[in-house]
């Protein structure tokens, strides 16, 4: 057995588990998997933003060589519900304290009587190959009456409604405020009222999306191999639309080449490619190619603000209101989570006391409209910091001066922000020290007098020289939960499972550095499965840059169940007090008596069930422990960052040429960067009283 | 994205490609490097019954040296004229611009031949072929044809190429002693298609400008030679303030389009740019001091 | 059915034949014909490199190639590159050098390399750069990738 490193795993770089496989090209992404008797799936998707389906005929593409079944949109609705308007629901804080309206609209699995985006699935096919899947879809006859497409986010409402049952194209209304925004704007000496667009974005991942199922029809069940960074949600929507028990339903993530949110929720394909395996009673796999991700995976983004800002002589912020529209594309999978993020992202890094923030949600005849890296975020931090940059040019000020004037300082640490965050919980910043994050940034760029000497140098020579600032405090490590089982098995090693679904960030790695360190244990010895719902009851997923932090504490939680187990059966075995034992490389020992020691194995071996159990009269068989936990809300995390266009790039300078030279954390215990959390966690572990909220960062 | 069914012949002589494409009629295409065709094939935008793939065709590639020009394949990879020594010194320009053509990995398949009857106006080996006036030497069983760069590009992926008609050669001009060339160019990524590329090549006689040759890619329609900008320099030094002139002439004679990847105005600009630096660079190239 | 024709190649040094209609893309043939899934497909149309492939020697996009037109070739994929149980250099300071996360490129960006360090030995790395332009990879950032192809060109241990 090879030792524990003595200093730990966490925090240190250890080789990549992931990387072996993945480098010799023994990956298996959902299109590497062939199962037995498969069928390739390819979908009749459509060309026209809007339009009703007049009449569609699947015989010819039915009769086509090699197709072994065809399924329209209507056909399937008759027998599949709609994917729910909200993935998320909406916390029951977050609905007290937010004012709202959501009537969302639930989103079929593939178009019945209309289409309404490009993209957007009308038919489905299952062929020997995806090449005469394609030609089949080729012969599908069908007629579209086009409808008028709404396009305009901000004239949605007076366009053709996409949903009648909702019965507008204005799907949702959000609305905070805190202080008396009228009032501090009206009496502010300066305002600024600005009009930003954030477009639309794609995650656009290098593996498109691709699902792949196979029904067992002796034991009734299903198992679904889908890229996405949520098994379990996909478990949960799949055995509903099924009426199918869950424990039914096995999906596993398989490698998974890159998400970026954009795998973050169920899409139809999810439920209808099992369906299908089901329906003809073959596997069936679906390789989503990159035409299709383009045009049917989600887009995100895509917001209109009108922002206004009161400040006075000294560029302090009085009010703020924004107001803005989100084009949702015809549906909005996870429903108004990403829009309130923005919107709970708006006051950044600032004690600004008046704000208020409205949000209208729309439809239109575009892409549905999801989560992307840093959902909602960007999009706040956008208008923040250009109307900061905009007020300090109208009063003639360094940026960085008035964000400095703004920002919250050390001292008003925790800082109560007077909105609640899109968990519900009302939002407080836990640590930090914003302007000295601020400072460090620009310090490491070289400062500000020494770039604007350079600035007017080079305008002299008619080249423009830039400075760029950006600074934000995010929510981080969101709930709502997340589980892990630990277990010892009988090779004494320690397996853990987690709801995490890795999508290239290294969890099999990391995972295993925070389980070798909560047993002190050589990492050799801990096994990890994820993504795979058979592990697992209850899991969450990967999205919103939340595993590290979610399922490590499941892990820790889990093992610390276990671990009292483990120390029991060993004090039994050792005929010694608990107390006076330790758990070290692998085995417990007596402390300072080497010697009298047992191994995770043998001490695994008495706790089973049986004849040859060894385990203390009375105790429960079995090494093995669940747990879910549920951070109580996020912490915050800060970063400012500070860019330049360096000397010597000329007036075309392009942002290529842009170095982004200070990234700085500094202070806070919680809010240090996502890698240094599990520092924090480690603390926590070996020390109970150390338990708070903060811990979970 | 997997292309539609279509009969598929491979022949071995040229005689035997030629009779294939006259007799498919116009439902037959010309697979060459595949590394435009392949992509629409995928895409299912283009549907030929019938492909002839003359990439077993002998005597249809190769770099040949004809005295004043070279002779230059249909099938000669992208990648081989990258690394021919022969082009590096007799036709610099090409040499240079073939840098410019998408990735090795596709100039490993990617022809000449099939770039300039594929005339993608964003193209380098289309403008090389109309700033050196290069002539396409064109086979069908009717004959041979010998079409000037001038007359072959005819508008966007069109050329005067006729439905029977292959590529066989592409005849360049070798450069004059004295002359410098340049090509220069500005694409999102390396690698991709050009935004605007300008081609450049100038001969000095006693510092005296003899020659001029300007075209651009991804400013028009098809390749075309700037006279107006060539003549602006003629006989001149090629002062930069001449260069500014030829730049400015260019951009205003230049057609741009605007796309999602820039404005027909920033490409204006560009246009601008590249024809100074590829003017700059092929003056002093020439031997003519900056 | 349709018109299928015999393929056969040599991969990673072993003689393969498999069925093919002329339309079968070199990556599917490959991938699906005989079972090389290492080769990945990300786009179809030679935007982003992940299927690259080495084909006499060379580096090229195989969703650009039928397989038809592969017949007799030499074919190199990334399960040729480690001997035995030992990772090829390139492979090591990938690992090394952080230059995989979802490891989806990694193939393509590894034929792709070892092709352009033999093409051109001595590029700097503005070259590499521009090199490595030629693949896709949207996870990385592509320093970890640039820092390993440069020492992989440079000769270093991994
Ligand atoms: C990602 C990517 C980036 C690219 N970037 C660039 C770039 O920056 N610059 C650039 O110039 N090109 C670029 N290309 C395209 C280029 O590399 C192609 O190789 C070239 O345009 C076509 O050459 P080919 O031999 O591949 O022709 P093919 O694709 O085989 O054929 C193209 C067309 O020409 C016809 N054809 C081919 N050969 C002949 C012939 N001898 N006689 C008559 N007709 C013929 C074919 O029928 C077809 O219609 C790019 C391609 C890709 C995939
Ligand atoms: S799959 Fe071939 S280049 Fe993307
Ligand atoms: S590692 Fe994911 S795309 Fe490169």
């Amino acid at each position: 057995m090879t030792a524990t490193s003595p200093d730990g795993y966490i925090g240190r770089s250890v080789p990549r588990r992931e990387d072996r496989r993945l480098l010799l090209g023994q990956g298996a992404y959902v299109a590497d998997l062939v199962l037995p008797g498969m069928v390739h799936a390819a979908f009749a998707r459509s060309q026209l933003a809007h339009a009703r389906i007049a009449a569609i005929d699947l015989a010819r593409a039915a009769a086509e060589p090699g197709v072994a079944f065809a399924l329209d949109g209507a056909a399937l609705a008759r027998e599949m519900p709609p994917i729910g308007g909200m993935q998320v629901t909406a916390p029951k804080g977050w609905a007290e304290r937010v004012e709202h309206r959501i009537g969302l609209p639930p989103q079929n699995l593939m178009a019945s009587d209309r289409v309404r985006y490009v993209g957007e699935a009308f038919a489905v096919v299952c062929a020997d190959s995806r090449y005469t899947a394609e030609d089949a879809i080729e012969a599908i006859d069908v007629e579209f009456e086009p409808l008028p497409a709404v396009v305009d986010p901000e004239t949605a409402k007076e366009g053709e409604i996409l949903h009648p049952d909702i019965g507008s194209n204005a799907v949702a209304e959000l609305h905070v405020e805190k202080g008396d925004v009228a009032r501090a704007m009206a009496a502010a000496p300066h305002r600024i009222r600005r009009r930003f667009r954030h477009h639309r974005y794609a995650a656009m991942p290098l593996e498109c999306r691709g699902v792949a199922a196979e029904y067992d029809r002796r034991t009734d069940s299903l198992t679904v191999w889908s890229s996405t960074q949520v098994v379990h949600w996909v478990r949960k929507e799949l055995a509903a639309a099924l009426g199918m028990a869950e424990e039914k339903v096995r999906v596993l993530a398989p490698d998974v080449g890159g998400g970026f949110g954009g795998k973050g929720h169920v899409y139809p394909e999810d439920l209808i490619i099992p369906y299908l395996a089901r329906r003809i009673g073959r596997p069936v796999r679906w390789v989503e190619d990159r035409h299709e991700h383009i045009l049917n995976a989600a887009h995100s983004r895509d917001n209109i603000h009108e922002a206004e800002i009161g400040f006075d002589d000294e560029g302090r912020i009085l009010a703020f209101r924004d107001r803005f529209v989100v084009d949702s594309g015809a549906y909005s999978p996870v429903g108004a989570g990403v829009a309130y993020n923005t919107t709970a992202h708006l006051l950044g890094p600032y004690h600004i006391e008046n704000f208020s923030g409205t949000t209208e949600m729309v439809v239109t005849n575009k892409t549905p409209n999801a989560p992307y890296r840093g959902a909602g975020r960007p999009e706040a931090t956008q208008v923040t910091e250009r109307l900061m940059d905009i007020a300090a040019d109208a009063l003639g000020m360094e940026p960085a001066e008035i964000r400095l004037r703004n920002m919250i300082g050390p001292e008003r640490m925790p800082y109560a922000v007077g909105l609640p965050y899109r968990d519900g919980v009302p939002m407080t910043y836990d640590s930090g020290d914003y302007p000295e994050s601020l400072r460090r940034a620009v310090d490491e760029i070289g400062g500000v007098e020494a770039f604007r000497a350079r600035q007017e140098a080079a305008r002299a020579e008619g080249r423009w020289l830039g400075l760029g600032l950006g600074c934000y405090t995010e929510g981080t490590g969101v709930g709502p939960f997340e589980g892990a089982t630990v277990k010892v098995d009988a090779s004494g090693k320690i397996v853990v499972s987690t709801g995490a679904c890795p999508i290239g960030q290294g969890h099999e790695t990391v995972f295993a550095q925070v389980t070798a360190d909560a047993w002190k244990v050589p990492i050799e010895d801990v096994v990890v499965l994820l993504a795979d719902t058979s592990t697992l009851t209850m899991g969450y997923g990967s999205i919103a840059s939340r595993s590290t932090v979610t399922s490590s504490m499941a892990i820790g939680d889990a093992s610390d169940k276990v671990k009292a187990k483990v120390l029991a059966v060993a004090a039994h075995l050792l005929e010694a007090s608990e107390a006076d034992l330790e758990l070290a490389d692998g085995r417990v020992a007596v402390k300072g008596v080497a010697e009298m020691s047992v191994t995770l194995r043998e001490i695994a071996a008495a706790a089973a069930p049986g004849w040859l159990s060894r385990r203390p009269e009375g105790s429960e068989a079995g090494l093995e422990a669940t747990s879910y936990y549920e951070p109580p809300t996020v912490t915050s995390a800060h970063a400012s960052s500070a860019s330049r266009t360096p000397a010597g790039c000329g007036s075309s300078a392009m942002s290529r040429c842009t170095t982004l030279a200070g990234w700085s954390i500094p202070g806070s215990p919680t809010a240090r960067s996502r890698a240094g959390w599990c520092r924090v966690w480690a603390a926590r572990s070996t020390n109970r009283s150390n338990t708070t909220s903060r811990a979970s960062c | 994205m997997k292309p539609p069914r279509f009969d598929y012949h491979a022949p071995e002589s040229l005689e035997e490609a030629l009779d294939l494409l006259a007799d498919s009629g116009p439902d037959a295409r010309i697979l060459a490097g595949g590394q435009s065709l392949v992509p629409v094939l995928n895409f299912r935008l283009a549907r030929p019954g019938v492909l002839i793939d003359i990439n077993r065709v002998t005597g249809i590639a190769g770099i040949g040296d004809a005295g004043d020009r070279l002779t230059i394949g249909a099938m000669t990879r992208q990648r081989e004229i990258e690394v021919s020594e022969t082009v590096a010194r007799a036709a610099p320009l090409l040499h240079e611009a073939t840098g410019h053509v998408a990735h090795l990995p596709i100039r490993s398949r990617g022809t000449i031949g099939g770039s300039m009857a594929n005339a993608d106006p964003a193209a380098e080996d289309p403008a090389v072929a109309a700033a050196l006036e290069a002539t396409m030497v064109c086979r069908s069983r009717r004959g041979e044809r010998r079409i000037a760069a001038a007359g072959f590009f005819v508008d966007v992926l069109t050329t005067a190429l006729e439905p029977d008609e292959m590529l066989v050669a592409v005849e360049i001009p070798k450069i004059p002693a004295g002359a410098g060339a340049a090509f220069a160019e500005i694409s999102r990524r390396d690698g991709d298609f050009a935004l605007a590329g300008v081609a450049a090549q100038i001969a000095l006689a006693n510092g005296r400008v003899s020659d001029a040759r300007i075209s651009a890619c991804g400013l028009g329609p098809a390749p075309v030679r700037f006279r107006e900008a060539e003549e602006i320099l003629l006989d001149g030094a090629c002062e930069p303030a001449a260069i500014a002139a030829a730049a400015a002439s260019v951009a205003a004679a230049c057609d741009p389009h605007g796309d999602v990847h820039a404005s027909a105005a920033y490409r204006r600009q560009l246009a601008e740019a590249m024809t100074r630096r590829a003017l700059a660079s092929a003056r002093e190239r020439a031997g003519g001091s900056a | 059915m349709s018109d299928t024709r015999s393929v056969t190649v040599t991969v990673n040094g072993e003689r393969r034949t498999g069925e093919a209609e002329p339309r079968l893309l070199l990556s599917d043939f490959l991938r699906e014909t005989l079972g090389l899934t290492g080769t990945h497909v990300g786009c179809e149309h030679g935007i982003c490199g992940a299927c690259t492939v080495h084909v006499d020697g060379e580096a090229v996009r195989s969703c650009l190639m039928f397989a038809v037109q592969a017949e007799g070739a030499e074919i190199a994929t990334v399960e040729g590159l480690a001997d035995g149980e030992t990772l090829h250099r390139l492979q090591q300071l990938f690992s090394k050098h952080r230059a995989l996360q979802c490891g989806f490129c990694t193939p393509g960006m590894l034929m792709t390399a070892l092709d352009l360090v033999r093409h051109r030995p001595d590029m700097t790395e503005a070259e590499i750069r521009s090199g490595m332009a030629a693949v896709l990879c949207r996870c990385t950032g592509y320093e970890g990738i640039v820092h390993a192809v440069a020492e992989y060109a440079s000769g270093g241990e991994a």
